[in-house]
């Protein structure tokens, strides 16, 4: 495709004259080794690789946790007018009104959803929410005099927790899961000590089940002085229902990607706005949008705040975005979301429960973990099972995640599935289920229906081939 | 496979020695490597290094895995198995051979009392 | 509702099939003081109309530099974004689909990424590449962290003339590790000063972090530097504007540990600087010590050329606390973007706009230089960005030139105080005409 005199893009002004004003040890005497193609050959090329994607858009992305649920297309178009995609960032108060009230205003509505005091939205993804809420605990607890170290983190939680809480010299402790799948009340007393910092807990966590002591989990979190932080990574269940706030969370982050509905983008960009109560709000990181009367400006002078954490007010476009659906659907329309979720999550594990028992029972909030282990008799992993399900186009749940669960699938349909495609999941479901027992081997060398089959992995970790090689 | 001169641990690693000699060489389990799985990287301490019973002095790597290396001895490493940057599937291949990890000048030949035999070892692992 | 199938019949049969009566039911796990009873204070829904209307109208009420003539760059520059690149990225298999986690049915993305990671490792000179990062600003911090970790030091020397939004973040992310910061003074012509750089250098130096062009505008020489750096045992990183390196000499040619830097000219929108795309690549030698995404050649079963997440065992799913770093997203859709632009633009496309920024750059500070009182800053050499000395406050001038549509540039006494109360850092891209530069002129004319 590479051909040498082909060209897909000139510029006016062309040819322009080669530097002379700078001496010849600053040039380049190497060539980076772009590539020489013609506009529709980089149209071809890139349509040619994106149909080899699975998608949204195209079937059911029932991986759990990560809330793939639709992208609505208006929500890009906001965010592509120019009065919001040509804005410089470093553009004066008076030419940025609108994007400034665009931070305001979605900080406020977080809040109201969130039952948090402020909102920052500076953090890029949900992990680097994680970092900032360490960091706000580091200063508070430095603030206050007090030389605390331990993170709790519960032995279902994300790994990003133990490596956020790692990032600012915290240590992890893992509390393990009573056997209802939720916080054992015993451990962390016995865990929780004054040394004892941040408790960080998913709600609902990633068993799909609400903490149904949540409102005493945290009294004796706080009754040892530890701040409580929730990762909200599965926000989408409690939508209109119940606030992280009025349980009594002190620190929080949510993902407009997860919840509100940003795209993916094939792994990002992300947003993970982080939303803290009244007496931490002064640690929040910089700038800060104020309102004064009817004018929003950027307060960069926050001597409390932790500092910053991106180069400007995070991920711009990506608010957009989620501020347009909550101005779609409003209190009404965001409590519709979370019924339905959990309707059709909990719609599923009772129709697979039988077939892929759910330890921790059918019952669920916004998705549920199933185990394949029953397969195993037959030499069947969940892999497997996984692999099959890519053959009847649908993308696999998140498999052995959490670890509690053995040969766990964990499986989130979202609100924006029908029944009729839920229906036929159910029935592909349904009969891996029977191959694995008639024709393990079907399953075992699966998929057979996909542009490329399995993959050697090994020589990927063993000798990897990160670049490709540079042709003349 | 003679395990008479080899001692091993609860984290599956082995410990080989000889008659006359503080030195031993130390490896993990064909028990440990099954587990594991392919293994695509190992990470060990420098020649030098000064290590101590228990503690955690390098890595091992599979696709989806990564379990710590334990030391069973106290002592200084002698010599690690350079052979394994390139070829870490020689663990997988020839776990209490070709596949060994680094060799310890003991600190004191008495530990070695301390460790398992083959047998207690089996009838860790369900042998 | 919008986006949602269900109908009420449906939904009775769905309850019907969990054995629950009403919605309500599927959220009792929730204590019952906990449930709301009044809705969320948000207001109601809008139609999909009157939701364009109404961010139309809060978009009236800015006005972007995309829409005017700006001399704006500081990091994000008004380049532009050819038209291929917003139809393909808004192909719902890139933007609807999420992180390669199954790679059969993602061939696509990792494909896209694997040639992102191979053309920044070209255009840097350096073998490995990531999937991407958030920003600039938290890579170069990224940066920092990881030669600490590599190097088991805490030291962390970097220059003043460094992107103060680089350097704001670097602050926070090492106030987290506890790793110093020490700061070097630029020299009288806008590079970092040697002598003094020298004279921090000593073994418990992590790395040294210079920027290039720095904010400036001024091209440093990190080759001349770079001895002294692996003399003493630390690491040399590099944060670069991937443009300058259309003609300028790449990190990995001067023998650069790591390269960082911020991607958004590489067919991004400026989006009031955000989203961004992060960029890292380094020796391979550090392969292990990077955070952050990789992609890896390899074939299936079939032996058919295929790609995967590799060496993930590096990442925070597998190795939790021990990872890394706590990344977990990379920027996929911005790096997807990139790709396409450089595949569009190409070899000599990226070597004609490098020309092209550096020709009208000089064009403008020649003009510059020729208005009474206006001088440039610093005599170092320079790629598309530079700073004027006004004889006036630079923000008189800033004013002034709005007033006719034209947004003069970024006021140095921002970041380095009233020293610099004078000086305006000024940044030219392809876009930016003769024309656009006589009525700059006329400006300055009358501002002295």
């Amino acid at each position: 495709m590479s051909k040498k005199g082909r060209r897909g893009y000139r510029f006016a002004g062309e040819p322009a004259a080669a530097p002379t004003s700078v001496s010849d040890e600053y040039l380049r005497r190497d060539r980076p080794g772009l590539p020489h193609v013609s506009e529709p050959g980089v149209v071809r090329h890139f349509i040619e690789l994106s149909i080899l994607n699975h998608h949204i858009d195209k079937n059911l992305y029932p991986l759990g946790s990560c809330t793939m649920k639709y992208n609505p297309k208006v929500n890009e178009d906001v965010a592509a007018m120019l009065g919001f995609s040509g804005l410089h960032p470093e553009q004066s108060d008076a030419d940025t009104q609108g994007a400034l009230e665009v931070i305001h205003a979605l900080e406020e509505k977080l809040c109201a959803i969130a039952g948090m005091d402020a909102f920052s939205l500076s953090t890029a993804a949900g992990a680097h929410g994680e970092l900032v809420g360490m960091l706000i605990a580091k200063k508070y607890f430095a603030d206050r005099g007090e030389n605390r170290h331990k993170v709790l983190v519960p032995d279902s939680a994300h790994g990003t927790n133990p490596a956020s809480a790692h990032m600012v010299g915290y240590t992890n402790h893992s509390i393990p899961s009573g056997e209802n799948g939720e916080v054992d009340l015993d451990v962390l007393r016995e865990t929780i000590d004054e040394d004892t910092a941040v408790l960080m807990l998913t709600v609902p966590n990633t068993l799909g089940i609400f903490e149904s002591q949540i409102g005493e989990i945290l009294k004796i979190a706080h009754d040892h002085g530890v701040l409580c932080y929730m990762d909200g990574a599965n926000l989408n269940a409690l939508l209109g229902r119940a606030r992280p706030g009025d349980f009594g969370f002190d620190i929080m982050h949510i993902n407009l990607h997860k919840t509100f509905s940003t795209p993916h983008g094939g792994g990002g960009p992300g947003s993970g706005p982080v939303g803290v109560k009244k007496e931490l709000a002064k640690y929040l990181p910089g700038p800060r949008v104020r309102k004064d009367g009817g004018e929003f400006h950027l307060d960069r002078k926050n001597p409390n705040s932790i500092g910053f954490i991106h180069s400007y007010f995070g991920n711009f476009g990506i608010y957009l975005r989620a501020l347009t659906y909550i101005t779609r659907h409003g209190a009404e329309g965001l409590k519709r979301i979370s019924a339905t979720a959990n309707l059709n999550a909990n719609y599923l594990a009772n129709a697979l429960g039988d077939l892929y028992p759910i330890p921790y029972g059918k019952r669920c909030m916004h998705e549920f973990v199933a185990s394949g282990e029953q397969y195993r008799k037959y030499g069947v992993k969940t892999l497997d099972i996984a692999k099959r399900l890519l053959d009847f186009g649908y993308h696999a749940p998140t498999i052995y995640f959490p670890l509690i669960v053995s040969e766990a699938l964990m499986i989130e349909p979202t609100e924006t599935e029908s029944k009729e495609t839920l229906d036929r999941f159910i029935d592909v479901m349904k009969q891996i289920a029977k191959e694995a027992a008639e024709n393990p081997e079907l399953l075992r060398s699966a998929p057979h229906e996909t542009p490329v089959r399995r993959l050697d992995e090994v020589t990927a970790n063993r000798k990897p081939i990160l670049t490709a090689p540079l042709q003349e | 496979m003679n395990f008479d001169n080899m001692r091993f641990t609860k984290n599956h690693e082995w410990v080989a020695f000889e008659n006359g000699s503080d030195v031993v060489t130390v490896g993990i389990t064909d028990f440990a490597a099954g587990e594991l799985g392919d293994i695509v990287f190992v990470e060990l301490p420098e020649i030098g290094t000064t290590v101590e019973s228990m503690q955690a002095i390098g890595t091992i790597e599979a696709v989806k895995t990564v379990a710590d290396l334990y030391s069973p001895v106290s002592g200084v490493v002698k010599e690690v198995n350079g052979s394994l940057e390139e070829n870490p599937d020689v663990v997988n291949k020839s776990p209490f051979k070709d596949g060994w990890f680094l060799k310890i000048d003991l600190e004191d030949r008495a530990q070695l009392d301390d460790l398992m035999a083959k047998s207690d070892y089996d009838t860790l692992v369900g042998r | 509702m919008p986006y949602i199938y269900h109908t009420d019949e449906e939904r009775r049969e769905m309850l019907d099939a969990i054995g629950l009566e009403s919605e309500d039911q599927l959220f009792t796990q929730i204590p019952e003081a906990f449930r709301l009873t009044e809705p969320l204070a948000i207001g109601t829904g809008l139609s999909e109309y009157e939701t364009v209307q109404h961010f139309q109208e809060i978009a009236s009420r800015n006005n972007p530099a995309g829409g005017m003539t700006s001399f704006l760059g500081g990091g994000i520059y008004d380049h532009i974004v050819p038209s291929v690149i917003k139809h393909l990225a808004g192909r719902s298999e890139f933007y609807t689909a999420y992180t390669p986690y199954q790679a059969e049915v993602s061939q696509g993305t990792l494909q896209v990424i694997f040639e992102y990671q191979s053309l920044i490792s070209r255009l840097t000179g350096l073998p490995v590449a990531n999937a991407s990062m958030y920003d600039g600003a938290t890579a170069f911090a990224e940066a920092a962290l990881m030669a600490a970790k590599v190097t088991r030091r805490s030291r962390i020397v970097h220059s003043t003339n460094i992107n103060p939004r680089f350097v704001g973040v670097l602050k926070t992310y090492a106030t987290a590790q506890d790793l110093q910061l020490i700061a070097i003074p630029h020299s009288d012509s806008g590079d970092i000063d040697r002598d003094s750089l020298l004279a921090e250098l000593g073994d418990e130096v992590a790395a040294v972090l210079v920027q290039t062009p720095n904010y400036f505008g001024v091209l440093e020489a990190p080759w001349k530097i770079r001895e002294a750096i692996t003399n003493v045992g630390a690491l040399l990183v590099v944060a670069v504007d991937p443009c300058s390196l259309s003609i300028f000499r790449s990190p990995g040619d001067y023998g650069a540990d790591i390269a960082v830097g911020e991607g958004q000219i590489l067919g991004n929108d400026m989006s009031f600087g955000g989203p961004l795309l992060g960029f890292m690549a380094c020796k391979q030698k550090f392969v292990r010590s990077l955070p952050g995404r990789l992609v890896s050649e390899t074939t299936d079963v079939d032996g058919k050329r295929a790609f995967t997440l590799t060496l993930q065992t590096r990442e925070q799913h597998i190795r939790r606390e021990k990872a890394t770093s706590n990344i977990c997203t990379n920027q996929g859709l911005l790096a997807l973007k990139s790709t396409v632009y450089m595949a569009l633009l190409g070899e000599t496309g990226f070597h004609e706009l490098g020309k092209i920024c550096h020709a009208r750059a000089h064009e403008l500070a020649s003009m510059i230089e020729a208005s009474p009182g206006y001088s440039l800053r610093f005599d170092g050499p320079y790629f598309r960005e530079f700073v004027v000395r006004c004889p006036v406050d630079a923000t008189t001038v800033i004013s002034e030139a709005r007033k006719v549509g034209i947004l003069a540039g970024i006021p140095l006494s921002k970041f380095y105080g009233s020293n610099a109360k004078n000086d305006l850092l000024v940044a030219v891209t392809e876009k930016r005409t003769t024309q656009d530069f006589e009525a700059f002129g006329s400006v300055l004319k009358n501002v002295s």
